[in-house]
């Protein structure tokens, strides 16, 4: 791995015009991908996509956020910033997933949920907090991949899991690093003093005892190489899926609620 | 575009601190303009007495106006935040909060009566660090819901906060889903979540546990949100009306229950917890 890189480093890397999308794994990780759209309260949002797959034969639910490439991919998908019907969306399909037994497979790829009229008066923050607490009880194993932005409680909406897993550039923070240097230094321009500090790269979230698997990305991105990623990614998932479904579902859910009520570091 | 989150919320209105009142002070209510004597605004509980303006309360000053006498009995009060990413000079601006303003973190839990009903409660306090949530804020509600669970209490919050505590990075993204985690499993178990959303509720509380209570309160004229204001204006290029995000506003588009008066507010949730079986 090519772990000299520094935090700001990858975030120009994910950042990567032909940086690789869920669009272009799906077919390469997942057969029989069927998209089902819509959260069945308000609308289909482009942000989110999700449906049925079969990974190594076996049927799963794939939710993920989606990045465009171009203009018009972007204004589909609004650059991948959700609004609350793509997070109840993504709550539908996963309640879905648990009744027919399927394991969840999330791709978080989002600079962060959007911010905008519409969202607020939908109930952002409520859908985010819904999905949150729902999927801490979801009744099937989930494993969520950050493919490269994991912006925020936009990210955490389809975060919540017995798994995290970070591509190797991929990065997973509380606040954009641009944000954070504008709210906490009011310079915005400081964006990547505030990167190296913030601790949001893969190592950095595995030390923090936030995701748990690093996936290696082929030598300078996995923009260079898509079949390589897709197999890494592929390989992952075949390891961790079924070993995820062998376990007593209860002992699951110990584990995840576990995984998020350990992290946290205070004294008393 | 994601400042919104974790924005400090603009301060909307003074901020007033929570000193006893000399004689002869008066305060200028940020809403109307209106001069009362200093001494009738704390009568009042920090509630102007011309337009209604619900000024921010402390913690310590909203449990005693909530709980019954000497009923309050604090949980975890000892505890204080570590520093997780090593972010510059983070203790030092805690130490000097806890100094200034009486408080170990952003939030007191604990037990106590309301009414003669037993209640776990908890009370964000904007003074320290916008009541953003970090480890502590995390621990300590996760903690509450916990203990309200083995003992079937139910639980009141008094929610006001920024959102997440940058100062503390992912691991303060995080407390979203140990508290959020913790209320859903009470909320399993039967037990009865209120939420009183108090002003500021913005961001990663708005966007965790604060949303999730069985029943939402808000006090009038409040702010609740996600985004911060500044962030979507940002966004759209224009200024937002007035009225947006307000408590009213936010029980138009359907997610508040009720708006409650801060006076009242204990009797209200007395009446509530008695129809929910919580009896003395």
């Amino acid at each position: 791995m090519e772990n000299y890189r520094t935090a700001y480093e990858r975030l120009e890397l994910i950042r990567h015009k032909n940086r690789p999308t869920i669009r272009d794994y799906i077919p390469l990780v997942f057969t029989d991908f069927y998209e089902m759209h819509g959260d069945r309260l308000y609308g289909d949002d482009g942000a989110v996509i999700g449906g049925v797959a079969r990974l190594d034969g076996r049927p799963v639910t794939v939710i993920a956020e989606v990045k465009g490439r171009d203009i018009n991919e972007n204004k589909k998908c609004n650059f991948a910033m959700p609004h609350p019907e793509g997070y109840r969306k993504a709550l539908r399909l996963a309640k879905q997933a648990e009744k027919f037994h399927r394991p969840v497979i999330c791709f978080i790829d989002t600079p962060g949920a959007f911010c905008g009229i519409a969202a607020e008066e939908r109930g952002q923050g409520e859908a985010i907090a819904r999905n949150i607490a729902d999927f801490m009880t979801l009744r099937t194993p989930i494993v969520s991949i950050v493919l490269g932005e994991g912006g925020s409680g936009g990210a955490l909406a389809l975060g919540v899991c017995d798994e995290l897993a970070m591509l190797e550039n991929a990065v997973y923070s509380v606040i954009s690093p641009r944000g954070f240097a504008s709210i906490l230094w009011k310079d915005a321009s400081r964006e990547e003093e505030a990167c190296n500090i913030m601790k949001i790269t893969a190592e950095d979230l595995v030390s923090l005892g936030v995701a748990e698997s690093i996936i290696e990305e082929p030598l300078g991105g996995a923009h260079n190489d898509l079949d390589k990623i897709s197999e890494n990614i592929k390989e992952y998932l075949s390891h961790i899926i079924p070993e995820k479904c062998k376990k007593d579902i209860d002992v699951l859910l110990k584990e995840r609620y576990t995984k998020f009520r350990k992290i946290g570091e205070f004294s008393e | 575009m994601l400042e919104d989150f974790f924005n400090v919320v603009r301060k909307r209105f003074n901020d007033d601190d929570d000193k006893a009142a000399p004689e002869n002070q008066v305060f200028k209510c940020p809403r109307c303009q209106s001069q009362v004597p200093l001494g009738r605004y704390e009568e009042l509980n920090r509630v102007c007495p011309e337009c209604n303006y619900h000024g921010r309360l402390s913690a310590r000053a909203r449990i005693a106006i909530t709980a019954d006498k000497d009923s309050f009995v604090e949980y975890d009060a000892d505890m204080i935040s570590c520093n997780p990413i090593d972010f510059p000079d983070y203790e030092e601006k805690q130490a000097e909060l806890r100094d200034s303003t009486g408080l170990r973190d952003a939030i007191v839990t604990g037990e106590a009566k309301i009414k003669g009903s037993s209640v776990v409660l908890g009370v964000m306090d904007s003074r320290f660090m916008m009541a953003s949530m970090g480890s502590v804020v995390g621990e300590k509600i996760a903690r509450a819901f916990e203990r309200a669970q083995e003992k079937n209490l139910p639980v009141i919050m008094f929610t006001a906060s920024g959102g997440a505590r940058m100062q503390e990075g992912i691991v303060s993204l995080m407390q979203m889903a140990k508290t959020s985690g913790a209320v859903k499993l009470h909320s399993d178990n039967g037990g009865l979540y209120i939420t009183v959303l108090t002003d500021p509720t913005t961001g990663g509380v708005t966007a965790s546990f604060a949303s999730l209570g069985d029943i939402i309160i808000a006090e009038p004229k409040i702010l609740v949100g996600f985004a911060g204001r500044r962030v979507i204006e940002g966004t759209i290029k224009q200024r937002l009306p007035d009225d947006f995000q307000l408590a009213e506003f936010m029980q138009e588009k359907g997610f508040v229950d009720m708006i409650v008066e801060r006076r009242k507010m204990r009797s209200t949730l007395s009446h509530l917890l008695k129809l929910h079986g919580y009896t003395e």
